[in-house]
């Protein structure tokens, strides 16, 4: 009898240590958010969004030059990335017992878990090496990189959920296998793929490491691809690094926006995704 | 969720119209050539590693990873502080991320109310999507502070006779980079161990509960041990990732190329030595030495997730089969 009070009363124990360790896990969340919200709130202003830098030491300025950055290398990436994983995607769900969806499929598991600071070497050295100067294209490739094994991944197993009797069914009413496959399978998980998409756009708006030595990071308004180019993740560490107390300030500012864009992309994914399941899980 | 077949191969032959052969071949031939390229990047950039590196390794070979000295001046460079930095933050950051993440993985499966499930979970795999640098900033500003003026005095006070609490006390160190890392690697454990655990069947719960089992002892004897291997590659997939961790490691590590047996003096790490001299290298020796490291922390990744997939397949092999009917 003794025994089994002592059973439960373990039972009970481990269970509370399990709660408690719930708490420790959330607690870093609540407490980043909380930091950058007190921290970065008051400094977000109208100039903050629409002016390049002061000279160093001097106060106001703000981070356009890295938002405009930010969003033209993720654009240029993404007219690379984008195209080439999901083509790659709805091969390896398409023909998944070809040799080469096999490769693929393996190889895009081994890039995606490459750090993404030796995607920047790698990047370097096929672009800045070569260029002899660091630029926007350098960081957009590294960028390109990084997106290619998780849209494909993604877009494969989003058309992996699509019911095989949709597939019978265009190719009984005499559909070549193109259109099947890009009217009828394709098209049915779009939803789909927009996620994977978003959700790849919003890992690599945040990456630094692939940026610091391929575009470089700038204090200047500048919109040529070709030339060194800043980055919002690039102008938090160097602010955070820097010794002046605004510089700071606008690092704080600055992770706040970029973790709120990371955020709103990822929770728009997140809605995408759950209508899709909804529809076959 | 039900079983989803994989879609058959649909033969190209017998379509009858001759037009469709032409486009289905065009159309897979378009998609083959997207498909083609990833190994090809991939091949494409373990060769420029290693033509990059070509002239440290002819020049250390395998010294590179056995001597300590670092000195781009006078173009000296062993990487071996670097490599015991990577390793020994990320088995630390394993240390503290992994019975965090399990217990929040078993409670979240096994105990919590229904309603409790979906939003924990939720919140701690927003913690995956914050960006390393933000972790560097709140690192540097909030946590650093608070572990130089707390936690440490009470570590160096508590477990002082042990080599790894004593030293000076600076604040940037190995103990930072691995606490900020097993933040960052717990989600990533979390959610696929809980994928794991919530695949588990419940005949094997029913089973444990009816021999007379508390809840716990279920968990410990009969669900856990059914999930082993694919816990084990939750911890590895989160090994992989602390190992390449770069921004906020380099921003709360220290920087130091040393071997320290105590926690709190500062280290440096493979990925840290890339973000911090990369960018300012002077002599073709120093980037083919840096190109070196990006190698070596490139194979020692790519080896961890290897060893992953056999230790899965292993284990799930040698595992219990489930569903045995009576």
């Amino acid at each position: 009898m003794n025994r089994r009070v002592l059973r439960r009363w373990i039972s009970n124990f481990m269970v509370g240590t399990m709660i408690f360790a719930v708490l420790i896990a959330v607690l870093p969340l609540v407490l980043i958010l909380a930091t950058l919200l007190v921290k970065g709130v008051s400094s977000l202003n109208l100039a903050f969004f629409l002016k390049t830098p002061a000279p160093a030491g001097e106060s106001g300025g703000g981070v356009a030059h890295a938002i405009i950055g930010t969003l033209m290398m993720v654009g240029a990436a993404c007219l690379i990335g984008l195209p080439i994983g999901i083509g790659a995607g709805i091969f390896s769900a398409e023909y998944p017992s070809s040799r080469l969806a096999t490769i693929t499929r393996f190889i895009s598991d081994v890039m995606n878990g490459t750090p993404s600071i030796v995607v920047g070497v790698f990047a370097w050295t096929l672009i800045v090496a070569r260029q002899k100067h660091f630029s926007g294209y350098a960081g957009s490739a590294a960028l390109a990189m990084l997106m290619i094994p998780m849209v494909m991944r993604t877009t494969e197993e989003m058309i992996k959920l699509v019911p095989h009797s949709l597939r019978e069914a265009a190719l009984a009413l005499g559909y070549p296998r193109w259109r099947t496959s890009l009217a009828v399978v394709v098209r049915t998980t779009l939803p789909g793929i927009v996620t994977g998409s978003l959700l790849a756009v919003a890992r690599v708006s945040g990456e630094t490491a692939p940026l610091l030595f391929t575009a470089l990071g700038s204090q200047f308004m500048g919109t040529n691809l070709n030339q060194p180019m800043g980055a919002l993740p690039l102008t938090v560490y160097t602010y955070a690094n820097g010794p002046y107390e605004d510089w700071h300030r606008l690092a704080w500012a600055t992770a706040l926006v970029l973790i709120l864009v990371v955020f709103v992309l990822s929770l728009s994914a997140r809605i995408a995704t759950r209508r899709i399941f909804g529809r076959y899980g | 969720m039900t079983a989803i077949t994989q879609p058959a191969e649909v033969s190209d032959q017998g379509h009858g119209l001759e037009g469709r052969n032409v486009s289905d071949a065009a159309f897979r031939g378009v998609l083959t050539v997207c498909a083609a390229a990833i190994p090809i990047l991939m091949g494409f950039l373990v060769w420029e590693l290693y033509a990059g590196s070509r002239l440290a390794i002819s020049r250390f070979g395998v010294r590179f990873v056995t001597t300590s000295i670092w000195d781009p001046v006078a173009e000296k460079f062993g990487a071996l502080p670097l490599i015991f930095g990577t390793l020994l933050s990320s088995l630390l950051a394993l240390l503290i991320a992994v019975p965090l993440s399990l217990g929040v993985a078993i409670y979240l499966t096994e105990f919590a109310p229904e309603r409790i499930r979906k939003p924990i979970s939720f919140l701690i795999e927003l913690l995956a999507a914050i960006p390393s640098v933000v972790y560097g900033l709140w690192g540097v500003f909030f946590l650093l502070p608070f572990l130089r003026t707390s936690v440490f005095p009470f570590l160096k006070a508590t477990f002082g006779f042990l080599p790894f609490f004593q030293g000076p006390i600076y604040g940037q160190s190995m103990l930072a980079a691995s606490i900020i890392l097993a933040i960052m690697v717990m989600p990533y454990i979390m959610s696929v161990s809980r994928e794991v655990l919530v695949s588990v069947p419940n005949s094997q719960r029913e089973a444990a509960l009816a021999m007379g089992a508390t809840r716990w002892e279920a968990v410990i004897s009969a669900i856990v041990p059914y999930a082993k291997s694919g816990i084990i590659g939750a911890i590895i997939l989160g090994l992989g990732r602390a190992l390449g961790e770069t921004m906020a490691v380099t921003m709360l590590i220290g920087n130091r190329n040393e071997i320290a047996a105590s926690l709190f003096a500062p280290g440096y790490t493979m990925a840290a030595v890339i973000a911090n001299e990369f960018s300012e290298a002077a002599s073709d020796i120093h980037f083919s030495a840096l190109s070196y490291v990006a190698l070596v922390l490139f194979l020692v990744t790519v080896l961890v997730n290897a060893g992953a997939r056999i230790l899965i397949w292993r284990t799930s092999r040698g595992g219990p089969q489930g569903g045995r009917g009576i």
